[in-house]
């Protein structure tokens, strides 16, 4: 791969071409948030958490490759509050009612909060009713915490036909996600626990499954989403170095 | 409708998943909605899950999951029809069918929407009857329409009463007017040797249109003004096994109506212009994009594209010469705003939800099916055909460094003479008005909801220009009397009816933004109300995926630069520590009546 130089917050990188700037910055010790970006996953360009500017325009970090002498922009105070934004933003459209979830501190939703220092949202909260969908014999699906993030819908797919099991139905702020029960009912367990870990908030739980992890051991208590998205990429560099060894 | 039918569409659309479109209006037509039953046997043929179908299918707001009345009307709600009799027409709608709007149900005769501009700014009040349009609407002509359809008469039976071939652009004429106020020199000349013109471009090297093209520095007409040799020399350059070139004729900002009248009156100047290109890049296929609102020119575009091919200038061996093979199929949409963005349009195409895609890849590299695309306007490829006739130079020395060639407007709203206009890049603001004989004009929504909302005094001496006041063809002219705050709260009604609903910013934020909106009109608005409709319209600008989102907020933004006295004269005075649109007693209420509730049931 070919390497090229560029600069986030002033700083010079070197990079693989073609690398999106979320892994570009987690590589080098910058934590940029995502909702819907999975590493090594295709990007989704969904919930924009990662915006960012590149030669002074913003963009979604996930979405822009790093090109020789891009100057990258993370931590500014117009760029915090754009993110933090965004979060809130999310916790005003949806019903996020943290003390009571069953994926509270393994929720990126609520992790990406503390990250982005809000503490309340500035939108007028919406606590607009939406109806759970419990048909599936495995899943429940929890729509009040639902970000749209769209990694269920691209993400998740039945194995043996390859269909979508995850769907969306409606337009804008009517849209939502659909479940097909017949292929959700055909998920193993292991899909399904994989599903649900996939979430990145608490809308696709397994059933008879509560609150199995007690506070203070859930996986963003024990180790923050920034901690994580930047040990990941230094575990993903010791395996390289492992690897090259 | 029987579901052995539902089999035979997938059987005729070779179970084909880029053509569900196709599939699900007819579908539609034979069951007046899309049933669970038909949605089956869909998914079943194109190895879809169920939801999969419905997922595409509930994108678009003509297809209906639910039952509808026999005849479905939608009469457009845009500002201008507003401006022009729409609350009178809506009623008599009602009055005369014995339906409301947004209540369909099965088993009537009639079943009531609304539905966003349809194209015809100059000629509203207009509705759609299943496939057939009728304009300037008045409460007598509603009545006999709807007494005709209720005794069993075809929408196309009452809008052409001779009978006209469909396939004729008397047809089209009998439906709707073109009115045309100025022609030429580019556009609506009617003396064009297409023949000529077409063998003209292929005596050249495709790198030679790409030079003429470059040469005449035209600019993409969609709105955003991208270089259009530049975009063609990019998809000729990128690797792909078969090119595809596409013409956006999904006219869906609100205002415009110029492509559906160089549709009607110049069609083969547009699919000619498709040929040059797909010479001049290397494409064998073409697709038209053609917005549902524009069903009723299907017959005719489709009766041009046969001509051109019975003249070999489409198809196979085109003008004689072996292995330049190129033909183009009309893909109509289904009433999606959104599906004017180029990716979303080919997300379309593929018979998919009309979400804008993640860039890069760009189009150019990969596009429809992963292929090289080049999307194109429908005047862009107008323009290319009078390129290829005038040569470059020509085109070039009309208008202005930055901007060659001419502009059509799609003039509406308070003006004597409504309809379009072809002007020369450069002409002022002020020049227009004149033009199109607006004397009292207050404002100017340059380019649509999306576009530019200017002041006519202030601003007349503004240039149409990339250089100063860009535009993509809308120019609606507002009066004294009209209501700006009303109209920019449509407008942003318009945006959260039409926002995907992708990505965060666009979804959640301009619908926080029309509230804000509707809180300044409700007299609960205070100065800090503003100073966030800004902050907010900022973050959409800068976050959100696609040109929508970037956009919406600027009908706001735009009017409270040009007229913040509007917005001033309807701010309250916070008293206390609560804001002024808090409303304690409903607040309280709530409570009250959950205790009311709770005690209740003990």
């Amino acid at each position: 791969m070919k390497k090229v130089r560029l600069r986030i917050d002033g700083v010079e990188v070197s990079a693989e071409a073609g690398q999106n700037l979320v892994d570009v910055a987690a590589d080098h010790g910058v934590f940029i948030p995502t909702l819907c970006y999975m590493r090594d996953k295709p990007c989704l360009g969904t919930c924009r958490v990662c915006s960012v500017k590149v030669n002074g325009q913003v963009n979604a970090a996930c979405t822009v490759r790093a090109a020789p002498d891009m100057q990258v922009a993370v931590d500014e105070p117009e760029l915090n509050d754009m993110r933090r934004s965004l979060v809130e933003l999310l916790f005003a459209e949806g019903n996020h009612n943290c003390p009571s979830c069953e994926k509270s501190g393994r929720c990126q939703l609520q992790a990406a909060g503390y990250e982005t220092d809000m503490l309340v949202s500035r939108f007028e909260y919406r606590f607009t009713p939406r109806q759970p969908d419990h048909a599936s014999d495995t899943i429940w699906l929890e729509r009040d915490r639902c970000i749209f993030c769209q990694r269920c819908v691209e993400h998740v797919r039945d194995r043996a036909s390859g269909r979508k099991i995850f769907s969306i139905s409606g337009r804008g702020s009517k849209s939502r996600i659909e479940i097909d029960v017949e292929l959700a009912n055909r998920m193993s367990p292991e899909q399904v626990r994989e599903a649900v870990e996939l979430c990145p908030v608490g809308t696709i739980l397994q059933k008879r499954v509560g609150h199995d992890v007690p506070i203070g051991r859930r996986k963003f208590e024990v180790q923050t989403l920034r901690e994580r998205t930047l040990g990941h990429a230094r575990n993903q560099e010791q395996a390289d170095e492992d690897r090259i060894a | 409708m029987r579901i052995d039918s539902v089999a035979d569409i997938l059987r005729r659309q070779r179970a084909d998943r880029t053509r569900l479109l196709d599939m699900l209006w007819e579908v539609q037509r034979g069951y007046g909605h899309i049933p669970d039953e038909a949605v089956e046997v869909l998914a079943k043929g194109l190895n879809l899950s169920p939801h999969d179908v419905r997922e595409t299918a509930s994108f678009y707001h003509f297809f209906h999951d639910r039952p509808t009345g026999r005849h479905r009307i939608y009469l457009c709600d845009s500002v201008t029809a507003k401006m022009s009799g729409h609350a009178e027409v809506a009623q008599a709608l009602e009055r005369e069918t014995g339906e409301r709007f947004g209540e369909a149900r099965a088993g009537g005769d009639f079943s009531l929407f609304h539905t966003a501009c349809i194209g015809l700014s100059d000629q509203e009040p207009a509705m759609l009857v299943d496939e057939v349009v009728f304009t300037r609407l008045k409460r007598g002509k509603v009545a006999d329409i709807v007494a005709q359809l209720r005794a069993g008469r075809r929408p196309a039976e009452i809008a052409n009463p001779a009978a006209l071939p469909t396939d004729d652009v008397a047809y089209v004429d009998t439906l709707v007017e073109s009115n045309i106020r100025t022609r030429g020199p580019v556009f609506f000349r009617g003396l064009t040797d297409h023949q000529a013109t077409l063998r003209r471009a292929l005596d050249q090297r495709p790198e030679q249109i790409l030079d003429a093209v470059d040469a005449s520095n035209l600019r993409g007409r969609g709105g955003a003004g991208f270089s259009t040799g530049l975009k063609w020399r990019l998809c000729r350059d990128a690797i792909g096994t078969t090119k595809y070139l596409i013409c956006n004729a999904d006219e869906g900002e609100p205002g415009t109506f110029k492509d559906r009248v160089l549709l009607t009156r110049s069609p083969r100047d547009v699919f000619v212009g498709m040929v040059i290109a797909a010479w001049a890049i290397g494409c064998r296929s073409g697709i038209c994009y053609l917005r549902a609102e524009y069903v009723y020119l299907l017959p005719y575009l489709e009766r041009q594209l046969q001509n051109l091919r019975d003249e070999g200038l489409l198809g196979r061996a085109i003008g004689g010469r072996e292995g330049f093979d190129f033909d183009i199929r009309i893909q109509i949409g289904a009433g999606a705003y959104i599906c004017g963005d180029e990716s979303a349009l080919i997300e379309s195409c593929e018979g998919k939800r009309g979400t804008p895609r993640v860039k890069p890849p760009f189009p150019v590299h990969q596009g429809f099916l992963g292929q090289p695309t080049c999307v194109n306007n429908v005047e862009t490829f107008a323009c290319v055909t009078r390129i290829v006739e005038e040569g470059p130079a020509w085109f070039r020395a009309l208008g202005t460094a930055d901007s060659s060639g001419t502009r059509l407007l799609s003039v509406a709203g308070d003006c004597a003479k409504p309809g379009i206009y072809e002007v020369e890049w450069g002409i002022s603001l002020g020049e227009v008005l004149k033009l199109v004989g607006a004397s009292d004009a207050m404002a100017v929504q340059v380019s649509g909801p999306s576009g530019e909302c200017v002041a006519a005094r202030d601003e007349s001496a503004r240039r149409i220009a990339y250089e100063d006041l860009s535009c993509n063809g809308a120019f609606t002219v507002f009066d004294h009397r009209r209501d700006l705050l009303q109209i920019v709260r449509d407008f942003m009604a318009f945006f959260v009816d039409e926002s995907c609903g992708i990505c965060v910013p666009c979804r959640v934020g301009n619908v926080d933004l029309l509230r804000k909106v509707e809180r300044v009109i409700g007299g609960k608005a205070c100065a800090r109300d503003l100073d966030e409709m800004v902050e907010w319209g900022a973050l959409l600008r800068k976050t959100s995926r696609c040109g929508l989102g970037t956009t919406s907020p600027k009908p706001i933004l735009t009017t409270l630069q040009k007229f913040r006295p509007i917005y001033d004269a309807r701010l309250v005075q916070a008293s206390g520590p609560l804001l002024p649109s808090f409303d304690v007693d409903a607040a309280l209420a709530a409570h009250e009546q959950a205790l009311t509730t709770v005690l209740g049931a003990r």
